[in-house]
């Protein structure tokens, strides 16, 4: 759109904003200015309503005044229908932002003879038309004419005329047809009002009725081309452009913690991105709904504002039951912090769950939506109608960065992982909660299958439920295998007593190594002693044989010198 | 019928006309000349027309459900009777104002 030149968006096709919501999203701003529009539906599809209020809205929020003809209804009756939306026709008439015009056809009092024309019903348009200036014209259902009225060459004639004429009025104009057999149209009025159709359609799919908008057509712009499922409601008609074409939402790097610290910590230690999307299955009886009333909780303890629907069970019961582990939503939700919606699944068709869903959060404007739990949902419809509901409320959340958590119901115990809902590709984080039976007992076990963008731990933590709350403890990796639960407790139970044991084995053998120490050191001692006295003994025999020596030697030089004396008394012996 | 309108004296009975045209249009013209020759030959002096152009009043037309252009309204004698056209067909006409044609 914003490469199209200045000069080629004057001349495009102005449109006439209907005010109604989601509407002038889908066809890019509303009605073609100036130009017949026609509504076509079976009976009961809603036509009326969606004029009225195209009238009712353009008076009330753009001011422009506008003229009901009504072919079928009473100018009473009429006020009286929409006075449940809210709507008083009456005060706008006085305002003089509304003309309503009964046009009764009575066949039985009205006899034709030879040629005629609609010109009292031109005067009549016109003159309603220009007693307020009216910007937007209704008539609802001109086919009425055609049962009124027999000569049929003339009637088609003036049709075309009429909207023409209106045309040239310059007016936006609805025209509301009942749909007929094979066409759109039971009288073929789409042959004359070419530029925008508009079919609505009212279908009942296993006893659920939906109800869906689609533009069949539309002259000189761009629109969407599905079926959009709308809602009536006491705010009057609300469509919904569901299906987003891209995928260029808006990313968050923000960390939002899940309100179990143990938890957050398996999360790289932050928690989850805020505006992602989490899904937390598990089996009956695991804690989904635990998990995520501690997510809200968190929330509105952060003063964000959070909605819950839940699917299963009344406002009032999830609060009674979330109290029994510590957590009062009931306080939050008297802050206004908290929304909690509860309806059954099969309240109505999915198409309106969305539309419900959007609109309520369109009101609130959360930071943060349960759904609770969306396996529910498969009571009414299949299960990749789920899927697709899903995506489109996901897209929806992204683009808006509110974080989304929901849960499903894991229905057999030999878990098919890959494939709850098939909403595993599509969400962001994915927790897993377990039955982990063994030993005669039923223990919770929580694992994150995957978390997009952090890094998060691989291992399964038992989850423990107690009045305080939630909590995540290690599992035991014992030598047989994963302990888990009273088999967890037993083990580390025996594992403390056996560290007493040691602490106590221990000690004792520190003073055996004492005494052993202090036997060997005594007897190093007495070795010594033995080795003194046997170093002596050698000794002594050594002093001995040296004293012997020198007393030999003594002896013999005394000898020696004795020997000599003699000689020389002998004379010169020599 | 037949014994109820024999009942009653044809003088007592008043016709109110009134035909809604939409400026002088050939059709217009048409119906008010077969409608003044109809009465002149079958209720002499027991009419009376009241020609209403709506482009002059437009706010009337509502008031009789006026949408074809022209049409003939019965306001007298009660029901109310509509026949639009240009009342070229005799017959049609009569039947559809309840009037007992004059046999001559």
């Amino acid at each position: 759109m914003a490469s199209i030149s200045k000069s080629l968006t004057k001349k495009m096709l102005t449109k006439t904003a209907t005010g109604i919501s989601g509407f002038d999203e889908i066809t890019s701003g509303g009605l073609p200015n100036g130009r017949p529009t026609l509504v076509c539906g079976a009976a009961g599809s809603g036509k009326t309503l969606f004029s009225i209020e195209f009238i009712v809205r353009g008076a009330i929020n753009f001011g422009e005044p506008g003229v009901f003809m009504a072919f079928e209804e009473k100018a009473e009756e009429l006020a009286t229908n929409v006075a449940s939306l809210g709507f008083d026709l009456q005060k706008l008439e006085k305002d003089g932002l509304l003309k309503v015009d009964h046009v009764d056809i009575e066949r039985s009092e009205i006899e034709e003879t030879g040629e005629y024309d609609l010109d009292g019903l031109f005067i009549r348009l016109a003159y309603a038309i220009d007693s307020i200036g009216a910007k937007r014209v209704v008539l609802d259902t001109i086919e009425n004419l055609f049962a009124g009225l027999e000569n049929q060459a003339i009637l088609r004639a003036e049709l075309r005329r009429l909207f023409r004429w209106l045309k040239d009025k310059g007016v936006t104009a609805i025209i509301t047809g009942e749909k007929g057999e094979g066409t759109l149209t039971r009288q073929g009025l789409e042959e004359y009002v070419s530029d925008c159709v508009i079919l609505l359609d009212h279908r009942v799919v296993n006893q659920i009725s939906t109800r869906l908008l689609r533009v069949i057509k539309y002259r000189g712009s761009l629109h969407g081309t599905n079926e959009y499922p709308f809602l009536i409601d006491e705010e009057g008609i609300s469509v919904m452009p569901i299906t987003s074409l891209k995928l260029d939402a808006q990313v968050s790097s923000q960390r939002i913690p899940s309100g179990i610290p143990a938890l957050d910590e398996m999360l790289g230690g932050k928690g989850f991105f805020s505006g992602s999307s989490i899904l937390v299955s598990g089996t009956a009886g695991t804690g989904k709904t635990s998990i995520a009333a501690y997510f809200a909780n968190e929330c509105c303890n952060r003063k964000e504002k959070c909605i819950y629907f839940a699917f299963e069970e009344s406002p009032q019961q999830i609060m009674r039951n979330m109290l029994s582990i510590g957590i009062d939503l009931k306080a939050h939700v008297d802050k206004g912090l908290l929304q909690m919606h509860s309806s059954r699944p099969t309240l109505h068709g999915l198409e309106m769950h969305l539309v419900d869903f959007h609109k309520k959060i369109n009101k609130f404007k959360p930071k943060a939506v349960i759904l609770d739990p969306i396996t529910n949902l498969v009571t009414v419809g299949s299960m990749s109608d789920v899927k697709l509901m899903l995506i489109r409320l996901i897209d929806f959340l992204q683009a808006e960065n509110i974080t989304v958590m929901f849960t499903a119901l894991s229905l057999n115990t030999i878990v098919n992982e890959q494939t709850d809902e098939g909403v595993s590709s599509l969400v962001d984080a994915w927790l897993l909660v377990r039955d982990i039976e063994s030993n005669g007992e039923r223990n919770r076990g929580m694992y994150i299958m995957k978390s997009r963008g952090m890094r998060h731990s691989n291992q399964v933590r038992e989850f423990i439920i107690t009045d305080r709350g939630l909590d995540l403890v290690d599992v035991y990796l014992a030598a047989d295998g994963v302990l888990i639960g009273s088999a967890r407790e037993a083990q580390q139970l025996s594992e403390t007593a056996g560290q007493v044991l040691r602490t106590h084995a221990l000690s004792r053998k520190d003073l055996e190594i004492k005494r052993k120490q202090r036997v060997l050191e005594a007897k190093i001692a007495s070795l010594k002693d033995e080795f003194e006295s046997v170093r002596d003994e050698l000794n002594k025999t050594y002093v001995e044989e040296d004293l012997r020596k020198e007393i030999i030697e003594k002896n013999r030089k005394k000898m020696i010198e004795t020997r000599q004396s003699k000689n020389s008394s002998n004379g010169n012996s020599k | 019928m037949a014994t109820a309108s024999k009942g009653i004296t044809k003088k007592a009975i008043k016709y109110e006309l009134r035909l809604y045209i939409a400026g002088n249009t050939p059709k217009s013209v048409a119906a008010l000349s077969n409608l003044k020759k109809y009465c002149d030959l079958h209720l002499k002096d027991q009419y009376s027309i009241e020609v209403i152009d709506l482009l002059k009043n437009p706010q009337l037309a509502a008031g009789d459900q006026i949408l074809a252009i022209p049409t003939l309204v019965r306001k007298v004698p009660e029901p109310i009777r509509k026949i639009i056209g240009d009342l070229s067909n005799e017959e049609k006409v009569l039947v559809g104002l309840n009037i007992r044609p004059l046999k001559k």
